[in-house]
């Protein structure tokens, strides 16, 4: 256990190592990118592009360059934007907990609805009931986040706003949790749901193909044959078995949304997060808060899929953790 | 004389399939006698496995339709409710089945297993379970019960694993043993364990066995009393001297023929019955054995021979022929080196 958890450490050293310098090469590879000449303003001198060049270091060598924003990402944590000359690491330590809030809420929401809808599908096997789920959760997987977004925003501010339905919707926006938590819930119930909507489908057609599969085990004959009831075959058994596909994909659906992968849903909610920091930052082509981003955005993937490593291998006892 | 422990009268198991409906069983009557061991064979396909499933109504295709009753102990199985069944699974009637690999569920220890089986069952205090169930790994004859309780079923190797899923049958001490093909996923070495273990311990628990194979040779050394079934029927029945001394069905010959005999030349060994059985959708006039029979005659393609005693008390066998021409043929077909220097 103590192996693997040091193993994947080092392994995701060595991933976001690679990662931010493959970042750091493509920025410098694309053409037309001078960080210089942007800061500078309009028709500047050549002095004052040389001043910049120095005082950002734009001037040394690549490798030295790359060990600079990696001091100043890391140890000093004073790096500055290109783009807003402001400090980096505090603008995603404030966009880190409106993604967070963001994603996690809507993942409960997702795991249990999905689990929800997957399972009486999958037990409703034969009636009307199955078909008319799938073809819902087949909905829910094709509709555009962005437009689901813009048609909860429009009925919840706009025009139903003024009925006793949505009368308490507040304003879109971000109230951190830890300053009024209502309003906090308040604000994101409606992203919550529209991010999950997605996933639900999405989720629930894989679990209710997975019980599926699993339901024509020998071992599922076995515990039937045990005289279990009809509930402990299913949950015990069928459901038991059949979460191992789900756990895995979640953990990187998960890691992906935390990373920034939630950009629409930030974009339509007015949600200053990671994603819309990311999008802003590559528009822009400033290096400082993209390789931030990016790293970001790759700790949580490697994390996650370390996660998933370990409850994988717990889920699943013939899965070793080498 | 005394009642029998398991009536099954008329049986008949059909499946609703794109195809048409498939008669996998067909009209089976037999019954068990309490600590009897009855074998059933016949080749893959012939309603082995459906009929025993079906007397612990685990089937779950929603496609299937029943006729007939099965009764236990003065019980209609058909009859009960789900909740009454599920009392007699497991505790009255255990099964257990070909593929100990699959069998078992691979996300639990073995001992979580049993002790499932056995709180189902019964009311046990904490701790009580587990002894129980390292009492059983013992008794099936697994070294180390007490480490060995706390592994996966990934951990143990087939034969160990099918050691398991006996333990597991036999937790509840059931009056019925089902075993589908116990040994024929396994080696032949640990075929022979396996069906002394079964022996043994059918000696030991005094449960009645169902041992279904489609080797005559596995139910040689156990079965009192031998089921040959063919195409969802039963074309012969008798006791194990009847079987194997004087059988009366072709088939049964043909099943004879194909054991693995250590007296026979290599080449002369396995010779499996020759052609497929008939379709259970659109079964043939007469004799359902007439496609593949070297014996067939006119009668047989008319007229469907009824399962009837011929010979002797208790020996039943559905086939035309005449019991002086069975005999005569049944020599040179089941050993053709002795007719041939006769
Ligand atoms: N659920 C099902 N649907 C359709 N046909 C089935 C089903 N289950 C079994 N059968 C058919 O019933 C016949 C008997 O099967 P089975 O009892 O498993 O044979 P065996 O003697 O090898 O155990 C086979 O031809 C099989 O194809
Ligand atoms: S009835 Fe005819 S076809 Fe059927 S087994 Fe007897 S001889 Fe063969
Ligand atoms: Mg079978």
């Amino acid at each position: 256990m103590l192996a693997f958890i040091v193993r994947r450490l080092l392994w995701m050293a060595l991933v976001l190592f690679a990662i931010s310098v493959l970042v750091f090469l493509i920025f410098f590879a694309t053409p037309g990118v001078d960080p210089a000449r942007q800061m500078a303003g309009r028709n500047p001198s050549a002095e004052t592009i040389k001043s910049i060049k120095h005082e950002f270091g734009l001037d040394r060598s690549l490798p030295v360059r790359y060990g600079l924003m990696m001091k100043h990402m890391f140890i000093t944590r004073d790096l500055i934007s290109y783009g807003s000359h402001t400090r980096v690491i505090p603008e995603i330590t404030s966009a880190a907990p409106v993604t967070l809030s963001l994603v996690f809420g809507a993942a409960i929401i997702w795991i249990v609805f999905s689990i929800l809808f997957g399972v009486a599908a999958a037990v409703l096997r034969g009636t009307v009931f199955d078909p008319l789920l799938m073809i819902l959760a087949l909905i829910g997987i094709s509709i555009p986040v962005f437009w689901l977004g813009e048609v909860v925003n429009l009925i919840t501010q706009s025009r139903l706003h003024d009925s006793f339905l949505f009368s308490w919707v507040p304003p879109l926006g971000y109230t951190p949790l830890t300053q009024d938590p209502f309003m906090w819930f308040k604000q994101l119930i409606f992203p919550w749901l529209t991010l999950s909507v997605l996933y639900i489908g999405f989720y629930a057609r894989v679990l209710r193909a997975n019980l599926i599969e699993t339901e024509s085990e020998d071992y599922i004959r076995t515990a039937r044959a045990k005289g279990l009831s009809e509930r402990r075959v299913l949950f015990r058994h069928t459901l038991r078995t059949s979460m191992i596909t789900f756990v895995s994909l979640f953990g990187l659906d998960f890691a992906v949304l935390v990373g920034g992968g939630a950009l629409l849903t930030e974009v339509v909610f007015g949600l200053p997060g990671v994603g819309l920091l990311t999008f802003n930052s590559l528009t822009a082509l400033d290096l400082p808060v993209i390789m931030t981003t990016v790293i970001y955005a790759a700790f949580f993937i490697t994390l996650a899929s370390a996660l998933v490593d370990l409850v994988y291998a717990w889920l699943d006892p013939r899965v070793r953790l080498a | 004389m005394a009642e029998p422990l398991l009536e099954v009268r008329d049986l008949k198991v059909s499946f609703r399939t794109e195809d048409g409906i498939v008669r996998a069983v067909d009209g089976i009557s037999f019954t068990l006698d309490e600590g009897e061991v009855l074998g059933i064979v016949g080749e893959s396909g012939s309603g082995k496995s459906v009929t025993m499933m079906t007397v612990m109504r685990l089937i779950t295709d929603p496609n299937v339709i029943y006729q007939g009753s099965i009764i236990y102990k003065g019980r209609d199985l058909m009859g009960l409710s789900r909740d009454a069944m599920r009392e007699v699974r497991g505790e009255e009637i255990a099964m257990i089945f070909q593929d100990p690999m699959t069998s078992l569920n691979p996300v639990y220890t073995v001992g979580w297993q049993i002790e499932e089986q056995l709180n189902e069952h019964n009311d046990l205090k904490k701790g009580q379970a587990r002894r129980r169930a390292m009492e059983l790994l013992a008794q099936v004859g697994i070294p180390k019960p007490e480490q060995r309780i706390d592994d996966y079923p990934h951990q143990f190797s087939g034969g160990m694993r099918q050691r398991v899923m006996i333990a597991l049958a036999l937790s509840c001490n059931p009056d019925l043993l089902i075993a589908d093909e116990p040994t024929t996923a396994l080696d032949v070495t640990i075929q022979a364990q396996i069906l002394e273990l079964i022996k043994n311990l059918k000696r030991e628990f005094g449960s009645a066995v169902v041992l279904i194979t489609h080797d005559l040779g596995v139910v040689a050394d156990v079965a009192d009393r031998i089921l040959v079934m063919y195409a969802g029927r039963i074309v012969e029945e008798g006791n194990k001297e009847q079987i194997f001394y004087d059988p009366q069905h072709p088939y049964t010959w043909g099943l004879l023929g194909s054991i693995a005999r250590l007296d026979r030349p290599r080449a002369r060994r396995l010779t499996a019955i020759a052609g497929q059985p008939p379709s259970l959708i659109n079964r043939p006039q007469g004799c359902s054995f007439r496609t593949r029979c070297p014996q067939a005659f006119d009668r047989c393609r008319a007229e469907d021979p009824q399962l009837t005693a011929k010979v002797g008390d208790g020996h039943l066998d559905a086939c035309h022929l005449s019991v002086e021409d069975k005999r005569e043929r049944r020599d040179k077909t089941i050993n053709p080196e002795l007719a041939e220097t006769a």
